[in-house]
């Protein structure tokens, strides 16, 4: 059955611009000469020279960049542990630990996470915001890796065991290469959502601590320039880079399973 | 002192024994096949061995040394799997040399050692392939090779040909009797394939429900079956079983049902009364037109009911008078026809005492 | 395989993510249920566990003002009609976009899919703020539309701050976690049934309605719940696109903790929230393993 119902196009092709026009529009405004997001004026590069000389924002990409590597360096870590043990082990514990924070709405760990910061007397600042992301993105990290798993001959361990591998060799020489792909998606994902978090970071970041999105939610309430456009903009770039990475990563390394 | 000894050996999982007191040995240089049907306990036995699973009771001796407690890992023992389990991330020679690298085995000492494996399963030349580039015989001869390299005190091999095709079988099936008189290491081998059991082993135990049933030479198997069961599982069988009517110098006759008096050469203390059966191989029976002039013991007759022309040889299926079925084979070669009878003729089947095996059950 | 060491290797394994998520999750969660039954401080926060008279300061004062202040219960009733409201918009626009990308030839899927995440993939904040410029007054959206309803005499109706822009954000940010588990069910319908059931005189909507839908269940059901319960709980979407009208929980449990500092009260009404999220997840797993065994292939 060839023929596609025109229905199907026009809503299809609507939902894609739909999802693409907003973006777009950011994008092209913020190269418009105009305060006002409202129409095209001219050309300019005036917003992102601004953007280069905000110390404001640029303390603020500092702090999210800095957050986001040791989050998700971390929590690759603990996540693909936590992958690796949910998959050839039977817990009843950690499975509950690790998915429950993705069911539930993100403003939940955020204020608990706060009560918990102040019970404690430990003063809200990257390092509150850091441990709050390894511990949503530990989850995302063991999905990934477990998937990875699961998919992967368990009969390979067997042979590496029988080839006189230790256990912890077993896992270092045949497993983790094979997880590997797994392990680098984990990693890029859980980068991308810390860079990208709002809600647990607004509130386990306290008074002096800024990061990216804060800042932009800051501007967007405050006064709205398209400065915010431009730093989206190259959010936005730096976004497509990761999955472009990621992307050139993987097939190579996917090659290595399914194969046996 | 045999090279593997299992002693009582059992291992259950809930109520249900996998392995059920199982006691044999294994001696050093030979070909000993685990021979069963699916879910007889095979397997999980050479897992056993293989340390990949802990009996519940019995011990498991290498070399007069009990190899409980010791991990898969220190045994010196060599699995060959039935899917093969080659490293997909690295190539021929990066698995070959994976058990080398364990035993720390000296990065210059590597290369000729490799080269040794891969020369006795005839790959040489395939080193920088990596599997997915390989068939399934040349996979099968790298798995061989890699558990070869570190020359092991024993080699397991579970059921390793079951996913190749029949003539690509055959042809390792040789090459494997080959390659254990070369190496002149023990294999302990598992199948579900009595061809193959038959083929391959020097000798077999063969396996049901957690159990030895018989362990002997392939011939002794196939010719003097000690059960019922390995009888039918070890090649096609008439089974004629029924009460001993008599017992006088040296036969026993046993009554039928469907056929009648049915005599067999066995020196078995058997009492009159007590259940039997009689193993009768196919071909040993004679299919004839008319009586047989000799008048041996058995003759009866029937009519043909089915018949299989299966190229080389045609197995007929004879209904006696009595309702029973026996099964005959003959050999078409020297006929020039096809086949001797069609369903429907009348023959007389007829066989010496001594064609059948006496099996006290 | 020692038995002990395995036990140990899963200790070793399992541990440490345990560890962290205990500490960091859960010891959190359960100091939230605590604070949901004491007394808020008296600038904010929690008042002190044991106060001057040496009681433990345990009580359900806050509860009781969630339940008798119906407002509150009110308010999460709007959160639940928005979620819904996201929910049903993001289902019938992905469903034919799923469907679309599911009859694709197979080289082009990937590509589809991946143009359908991508926009997912930059930071949420950027996706309200760019509703916030297309909805704005001076935009050409605006302009167009109350220049429309001005030439009825209709006075101009504000795009933004308003619950339109709120739905219309809600679905947009939403629509990839509908369209990723409805793709994944429709790619396994087995094009025979359709063309079995065409044989046998159905017609187009027929087909559609008593055979595709159906066995496409599983996937709405999955997408129905990614969208619903994270929708329930939004706050940052009303808090920059909505208007006064637009207060949803989220933006309830932000006030309670940041402005008003009535911890307890804040924690009740997170608790509230939480247990709605875990019993629809939970009735979203439960209803994904009954039905998940039916796919296409017969």
């Amino acid at each position: 059955m060839r023929r596609r119902s025109p229905w199907l196009w026009a809503t299809a092709l609507f939902a894609y611009a739909f999802l693409y026009v907003p973006l777009l529009i950011v994008v092209v405004y913020s190269f418009n000469d105009s305060r006002l997001n409202a129409e095209w004026v001219g050309f300019t590069l005036d917003w992102y020279r601004k953007l280069a000389a905000d110390d404001d924002m640029l303390a603020a990409a500092g702090n999210s960049l800095l957050i986001a590597v040791t989050a998700s360096a971390v929590s690759t870590v603990l996540g693909t542990m936590a992958g690796v043990a949910m998959h050839r082990y039977k817990l009843t514990v950690l499975p509950v630990l690790v998915l429950t924070p993705i069911a539930i709405p993100e403003i939940l760990m955020g204020v608990s996470l706060l009560i918990f910061f102040v019970l404690l007397n430990f003063t809200l600042g990257l390092v509150s915001v850091a441990l709050a992301h390894i511990a949503f993105c530990i989850g995302f990290v063991a999905i990934v890796v477990r998937a990875r798993l699961a998919g992967m001959d368990e009969t390979l361990t067997e042979a590496a065991r029988d080839c006189g591998a230790s256990p912890a060799n077993a896992f270092r020489y045949v497993t983790l290469p094979l997880i590997m792909p797994g392990v680098i998606a984990g990693a890029l994902m859980a980068f991308t959502l810390s860079i990208d978090d709002f809600v647990i970071t607004f509130f386990t970041a306290g008074a002096g601590t800024v990061t990216l999105p804060l800042q932009i939610y800051s501007m967007i309430k405050i006064a709205v320039t398209p400065e915010v456009n431009a730093v989206s903009t190259l959010l936005m770039l730096l976004t497509l880079l990761l999955i472009v990475v990621a992307a050139k990563l993987s097939p190579t390394l996917l090659r290595s399973d399914r194969e046996t | 002192m045999a090279l593997l000894d299992i002693e009582g050996v059992t291992r259950r999982f809930g109520s249900f024994a996998a392995v059920d007191d199982v006691t044999l040995a294994v001696q050093a240089g030979e070909f000993f096949t685990l021979l069963g049907p699916s879910g007889c306990g095979k397997t999980t036995l050479l897992r056993m061995i293989a340390g990949f699973d802990l009996p519940d009771g019995g011990r498991i001796l290498l070399n007069g040394e009990d190899l409980a407690g010791q991990p898969p890992e220190s045994r010196p023992v060599r699995t060959v799997f039935q899917n093969y389990a080659l490293f997909p991330h690295m190539t021929v020679e990066g698995n070959v040399a994976f058990p080398l690298q364990m035993a720390r085995v000296s990065a210059g000492e590597r290369p000729a050692r490799i080269a040794a494996a891969l020369e006795d399963v005839r790959l040489i030349g395939f080193e920088r392939r990596y599997p997915h580039e390989l068939s399934g015989g040349q996979k099968q001869r790298v798995a061989i090779a890699r558990a070869l390299v570190t020359h092991p005190t024993m080699l397991l091999l579970d059921e390793p040909l079951a996913a190749l095709d029949a003539k690509l079988r055959e042809e390792l099936q040789i090459e494997l009797i080959n390659l254990q008189k070369e190496v002149g290491i023990a294999f302990v081998y598992v199948t579900h394939d009595q061809t193959e059991a038959l083929a391959l082993s020097h000798r077999i135990a063969v396996m049901n429900q957690g159990r030895v049933e018989q362990l002997d030479e392939p011939s002794k198997i196939y010719g003097f079956p000690r059960t019922k069961f390995v009888a039918d599982f070890i090649g096609q069988c008439n089974l004629f079983s029924g009460p001993v009517t008599a017992n006088d110098a040296g036969s026993v006759t046993l009554d039928v049902a469907g056929i009648g008096p049915v005599r067999v050469a066995t020196a078995a203390p058997v009492a009159v009364g007590s259940p039997g059966t009689i193993a009768l191989r196919p071909e040993k029976i004679r299919i004839a037109a008319g009586a047989p002039l000799d008048s041996p013991d058995n003759h009866y007759r029937g009519t043909v009911a089915d018949l299989l022309y299966m190229g080389d040889v045609t197995v007929y299926r004879v209904q006696t008078s009595g309702g029973n079925r026996i099964e005959a084979l003959l050999a078409n070669s020297q006929s020039g026809r096809a086949k001797f009878f069609e369903v429907g003729d009348a023959v007389e089947m007829s066989w010496h005492v001594d064609a059948g095996h006496f099996i006290a059950e | 395989m020692a038995k002990r060491s395995v036990r140990m290797a899963k200790w070793v394994v399992s541990g440490p993510p345990l560890v962290y998520l205990l500490v960091f999750f859960a010891i959190p969660a359960l100091i939230m249920v605590l604070a949901s039954f004491r007394s808020p401080g008296e600038f904010g926060g929690l008042a002190p566990l044991v106060d001057e008279a040496g009681k433990l300061d345990i009580n359900l004062d806050s509860y009781a003002r969630f339940v008798t202040e119906t407002v509150y219960l009110q308010v999460f009733i709007k959160s639940a009609w928005y979620a819904a409201l996201t929910t049903l918009i993001c289902l019938l626009l992905a469903y034919p976009l799923a469907t679309l990308i599911a009859k694709s030839p197979r080289k082009y899927r990937d590509l589809l899919l991946l143009l359908v995440i991508l926009p997912f993939w930059s930071n949420f904040l950027i996706r309200v703020y760019a509703w916030m410029i297309i909805l704005g007054p001076n935009a050409a959206l605006a302009r167009l539309v109350n220049g429309a309803l001005a030439w009825f005499g209709v006075e101009p109706v504000p795009l933004l701050f308003s619950a339109f822009a709120v739905l219309v954000c809600l679905v947009y940010v939403h629509l990839p976690f509908m369209v990723l588990p409805l793709y994944a069910n429709l790619e396994k319908h087995d094009q025979a049934l359709l063309d079995a059931a065409q044989d046998l005189g159905a017609n187009g909507w027929q087909r559609f309605w008593r055979i595709t839908f159906p066995l496409s269940l599983p996937g709405v059901y999955a997408g129905a719940a990614l969208v619903f319960i994270p929708a329930l709980g939004i706050f940052a979407i009303p808090d920059i696109l909505g208007g006064p009208n637009d207060t949803l929980i989220g933006n309830l449990i932000k006030q309670q903790f940041l402005e008003t500092r009535d911890w307890p009260f804040g924690s009740v009404l997170s608790i509230v929230l939480t247990v709605a999220a875990l019993a629809l997840a939970g009735i979203a797993a439960w209803v994904g393993r009954r039905g998940g065994g039916a796919t296409a292939r017969a």
